[in-house]
């Protein structure tokens, strides 16, 4: 009982013992370096006032770097103001509370501390932030040390994480700790353990840790480079990274050797030194050549006009020995960061080969999508429809159109996918029994005539909703990314686009493969005049194939519509993507086109990846890879066999 | 039981070659190519009257009647026209469904384009260099010209393609030794593994597309989406005025037309043209009897892409600027339509074809034609012209299979 009553006594007494010295007193053993406070020695102070701990601290330090503190003239004491009217009300330093009202301006004098103070201020701030009860600001702390990583943060950070509740906060302040540590620890088997611990991380700012230790400086030295924690040795060439001349221009800077004379001092000498249509006795007009420039040049620099030009830079460089050194001293360091840094590498590189198969399952996913309902239409009829982009266009724009009238985007999306297949499978019937049917026999004729109705469908829908690009928004749920790791990331929209697709793929394989009208469709696909005589009707299946194939792609057109912007051109950047998938997958063939949309999509990200400045580029090869492509695999990737190939 | 022996040696006479052949087939060698084909002269005493009637009526001859901008439009036409004949040949008599001829027309513009840029700011860069005390080198000379032409994509060096640009000869010879080379390469690559039709189509138009693509980066050396621009100025000749120059273009793609008319009509007469044609109609059996259809179809697809690539090298100073657009598969789609609507098979048809819609494209989306006021709505041509463009070609293919040159059979018919 009685050791009870003496602990709580004890608990007592501890907030008591923290404010023995009030706030006040405490600044004014400081008052000098506080009113003027100087960078360079402010160091001292701040440590000083921080390892009083007092619990005005914080707020005095923060009020302090905003130029919110004021010092009376008379007997250097430090307030906060108010303003009120032309005087000024001061409050009490510590507890805000009013001290005295009325005090005439000039009474005072305000502290503004240059911008190097306020910096170390807000180092020093830091420390409190971090163990600040709000979550916000600690994270705000953490963010401005991982801004700028310096060696001072590494104690107060350490300190803090024992306290820390939050447990992703506590898991960021373990690794920036972690950083710090590698950085600046101060024994080598500590920094070595922190830098082997990074291995795991594939974050930017790990590798920026990793990176910031291997930092080297290119340097010219002719003394032997064994003290040195030597990175390589760089031999200057013309073919090398380093060339000779570049090499001189150190020696330059670093051995002061004299400076190469660049071709535009040279013109500016000799045009600063003509006399009489000469200069350094050669005629201005034979001087259409760099020999004779020189020329000119060396007999100006003989008469003391010019300096002479450095002679034999190759002899000169190849004097010294030029070499990468680590700014870090310590190699073992070095040497466990480089370890390290190729571990991350290779995993980063894992990383992101995962992430292009992503991408490149997303883009098959979009192109299997455009190219499926070509693919039944070709397949099936041998009719090529160019205007299958602009019903790709038309989809989009039901799904723009049912935005407006319904603003819940899940809802409307819900409309706008079957609507979009209504709208476009209408289409593609009205088209086949208006045009098609009449060209069944004229392949290249029907080419053309849908191209003239894709122009003119184009043009239509350019007069209808104007040339700028039309929203299409996905609903909230599908904004935002799948998050794996630091570098494998994928849009959930993506993902719906390819669960998308996979639906389709089941339910074409399953319309084709278990239904009586798939029945018929292959009996056509594979002989029509056999097929016509058991007594399917082709011109009804033809009919019922076309516009199922157009409405598939008024759905594909919401899907693309959904991440890419709704524009009347939108079907013309896709219809050659699809007809290359068509044509390399197989013409006639569910799993063909499936084949080809996952070819051209992974080789339009394999070679973006290549290439990444140049998405034209990289289209332009996989055309002329595709061209080729075809030389080898005339039918496709999954070829029809036998009667039902046809010609 | 006569006409069955006659087929017969008629077919043998073929395989055995001339010496039976003089039996059955002197007949029409007798007669003079003119007479063979009434056409050809009927067509180039009207393309001499037109000549002859727009120079009388130009600012050059005094009369001002039509003007310059509209001399160079005629004189655009006329290539363009050209350049369809040549689409007819390989589509309308070899059954080659080419999307990608445009393309030959305008790599054609390109090469002759590189020769007029680079002579002309040769000629700007020298100007610019002679105020200078010191005279330039070679190498400033060059570095001048290259930073001002590729200033615009931000590189200042001359990329490897432009290695003959100095020379008018050598960039002539571009004209047609680059289209001539692709044509036959990818023909060769395509008519190999026999890739006919549709198929065909689709791989010359991807071809066009990845050409536009690639032209459009701005690292291809050709000045990436800017194009090459300036072209009506043409180098030694700025201080002739326009008026004149239009009219020397006129008269040199009136030329072109009229030679290319006469070589497309001579090299599709007699026996050659037969396999042509016949390979149009059924290249499976053309096969059959022996020949070699896939020379006959390369050496049609290289050859009119010669002719497209020369057609567009004498377009493009009149019109002045070329960039990756002109390329863009659409062209090549409108030449297509061009010629289906004038009428496949016969040359005139690619002619009257060209001439017309081009012209009448021209005329809507000028401006020139009033707009329609229906009230609630009102038509503006420039908007609408492409729609009726679309659904008027589609009317075309379904009504018309033989395009509007089909009309004349229909007079002749009736007065015969």
């Amino acid at each position: 009982m009685l050791r009870v009553l003496f602990t709580v006594l004890m608990l007592l007494c501890l907030p008591v013992a923290g404010l023995a010295q009030d706030l006040q007193s405490l600044l004014q053993v400081h008052k000098d370096e506080i009113a003027k406070p100087k960078r360079k020695s402010v160091g001292p102070v701040l440590d000083a006032l921080v390892a009083s701990g007092h619990p005005a601290l914080s707020q005095f330090l923060q009020n302090w770097q905003e130029k919110e503190v004021y010092q009376r003239t008379g007997d250097e004491m430090f307030f906060y103001v108010q303003e009120s009217g032309d005087a000024l009300t001061l409050l009490d330093i510590e507890t805000r509370e009013i001290v005295t009202e009325g005090v005439a301006e000039d009474a005072m004098a305000q502290i503004k501390p240059n911008g190097g103070v306020r910096k170390a201020i807000g180092e020093a701030l830091v420390q409190f932030q971090l163990s600040d009860p709000d979550p916000a600001r600690r994270a705000d702390a953490l963010d401005a040390i991982s801004r700028n990583l310096d060696a001072s943060q590494l104690e107060p950070l350490k300190r803090s994480i024992e306290g820390e509740t939050g447990p992703s906060l506590r898991l960021r302040k373990e690794r920036l700790a972690n950083y710090l540590v590698a950085r600046f620890g101060k024994t080598t088997g500590d920094r070595v353990t922190a830098i082997e611990n990074l291995s795991d991380d594939l974050s930017v700012d790990g590798r920026a840790v990793l990176s910031q230790i291997l930092r080297t400086k290119l340097v010219a030295t002719q003394e032997p480079t064994d003290s040195m924690n030597l990175a390589r040795i760089v031999t200057p060439g013309e073919d090398e990274e380093l060339s000779v001349h570049a090499a001189y221009e150190i020696l330059v800077d670093e051995a002061g050797l004299p400076p190469i004379v660049t071709q535009e001092d040279v013109l500016a000498i000799i045009g600063a030194n003509v006399d009489g249509g000469r200069a350094g006795g050669i005629a201005l007009a034979a001087m259409d050549n760099w020999d004779m420039r020189y020329r000119a040049y060396d007999a100006l620099a003989e008469q003391g006009v010019a300096p002479p030009r450095a002679t034999d830079v190759p002899a000169l460089v190849s004097e010294w020995t030029f070499a990468e050194v680590y700014d870090e001293k310590d190699s073992d360091v070095t040497d466990a960061a480089k370890a390290t840094q190729e571990t991350v590498e290779t995993r980063v590189a894992m990383s992101q080969a995962a992430d292009l198969g992503l991408d490149a399952i997303s883009l098959a996913s979009i192109y299997f999508l455009a190219a499926i309902g070509l693919a039944i239409t070709f397949g099936v009829m041998g009719v090529i429809n160019m205007a299958h982009g602009e019903f790709i266009m038309m989809g989009a724009y039901t799904g723009y159109v049912v935005q407006l009238f319904i603003p819940d985007y899940t809802l409307s999306l819900i409309v706008a996918l079957p609507l979009a297949f209504a709208v476009t499978f209408g289409a593609g019937v009205a088209m086949e029994r208006l045009v098609i049917r009449w060209l069944y026999h004229r392949p290249l004729e029907t080419l053309l005539a849908t191209f003239g109705i894709s122009i003119a469908l184009q043009q239509l829908a350019k007069n209808i909703f104007g040339t700028q690009a039309r929203p299409l928004t996905s609903p909230g749920w599908l904004d935002g990314a799948w998050v794996i790791n630091d570098v494998i990331q994928i849009a959930y929209i993506r993902i719906a686009i390819f669960v998308l697709a996979v639906l389709f793929l089941g339910l074409l394989l399953f319309i084709l493969k278990k239904t009586r009208l798939g029945l018929e469709v292959r009996a056509v696909t594979q002989n029509p005049r056999m097929a016509s005589s058991m007594g399917i009707n082709p011109d009804k299946i033809n009919m019922l194939t076309f516009g199922l194939g157009s409405g598939i792609a008024g759905i594909a057109g919401v899907a693309i519509g959904l991440y890419a912007k709704v524009t009347s051109e939108m079907g013309s950047d896709y219809i050659v993507q699809s007809f290359m998938t068509v044509v390399v997958g197989g013409v006639g063939n569910v799993w063909g086109t499936l084949a080809g949309a996952g070819m051209i999509g992974t080789l339009q990200k394999w070679i973006e990846w290549l290439n990444p400045s140049n998405t034209l580029a990289a289209q332009t090869y996989m055309i002329l890879f595709i061209i080729l492509f075809i030389q080898f695999r005339p039918k496709g990737i999954v070829a029809l066999k036998g009667r039902a190939a046809g010609d | 039981m006569s006409d069955a022996s006659l087929s017969k040696e008629t077919i043998s006479s073929k395989e055995i070659g001339p010496k039976s052949s003089k039996d059955f087939a002197t007949t029409p060698k007798r007669r003079s190519f003119i007479a063979q084909n009434p056409s050809v002269l009927w067509f180039l005493l009207a393309l001499a009257a037109f000549t002859l009637g727009v120079t009388l009526l130009s600012e050059a001859a005094g009369s001002a009647v039509i003007s310059t901008s509209f001399v160079k439009t005629l004189g655009k036409t006329l290539c363009l026209c050209l350049v369809a004949i040549a689409m007819d040949v390989v589509w309308g008599y070899c059954g080659i469904l080419s999307l990608g001829h445009f393309a030959f027309f305008g790599i054609g513009g390109y090469a002759v384009g590189m020769w007029l840029m680079y002579a002309r700011t040769e000629a700007i860069v020298a100007e610019n260099l002679a105020g200078q005390i010191i005279p330039p080198t070679q190498a400033e000379i060059s570095d001048a010209i290259a930073s001002q032409i590729f200033g615009v994509v931000g590189a200042s060096e001359f990329p490897l393609i432009w290695g003959f640009s100095h020379s008018l000869i050598l960039q002539l010879a571009m004209v047609i030794l680059i289209p001539g080379l692709l044509a036959l390469v990818f023909g060769w690559l395509a008519f190999r593994s026999r890739v006919t039709g549709v198929y065909l189509s689709i791989l010359t138009q991807a071809m066009t597309l990845a050409l536009a693509l690639y032209l459009f980066q701005n690292d291809s050396g050709l000045r990436g989406n800017n194009g090459l621009s300036g072209l009506q100025n043409i180098p030694g000749f700025e201080q002739v005025p326009q008026a004149q120059i239009s009219i020397a273009f006129f008269w040199a793609s009136a030329l072109a037309l009229g030679l290319g008319y006469v070589l497309f009509a001579w090299v599709l007469r007699g026996k050659f043209g037969s396999v042509i044609r016949a390979i149009r109609d059924d290249e499976a059996r053309v096969r059959f009897l022996g020949y070699h259809v896939e020379s006959y179809k390369l050496f049609i697809f290289t050859l009119t892409a010669v002719i497209a690539a020369i057609a567009g090298a004498l377009y493009y100073p009149q019109a002045g600027i070329i960039n990756p657009g002109e390329v863009a598969p659409i062209a090549s789609i409108y030449l297509a339509v061009w010629v289906a609507i004038g009428g496949r098979g016969r040359l005139y048809g690619a002619v009257i074809g060209a001439a017309f819609v081009s012209l009448l494209s021209s005329w809507f989306t000028g401006g020139g034609v009033p707009a329609i006021d229906l009230g609630f709505y009102t038509i503006q041509w420039t908007d609408w012209w492409l729609v009726l463009l679309g659904f008027s070609f589609v009317a075309v293919t379904l009504f018309l299979p033989g395009g509007i040159s089909s009309l004349f059979d229909r007079l002749v018919r009736k007065e015969t």
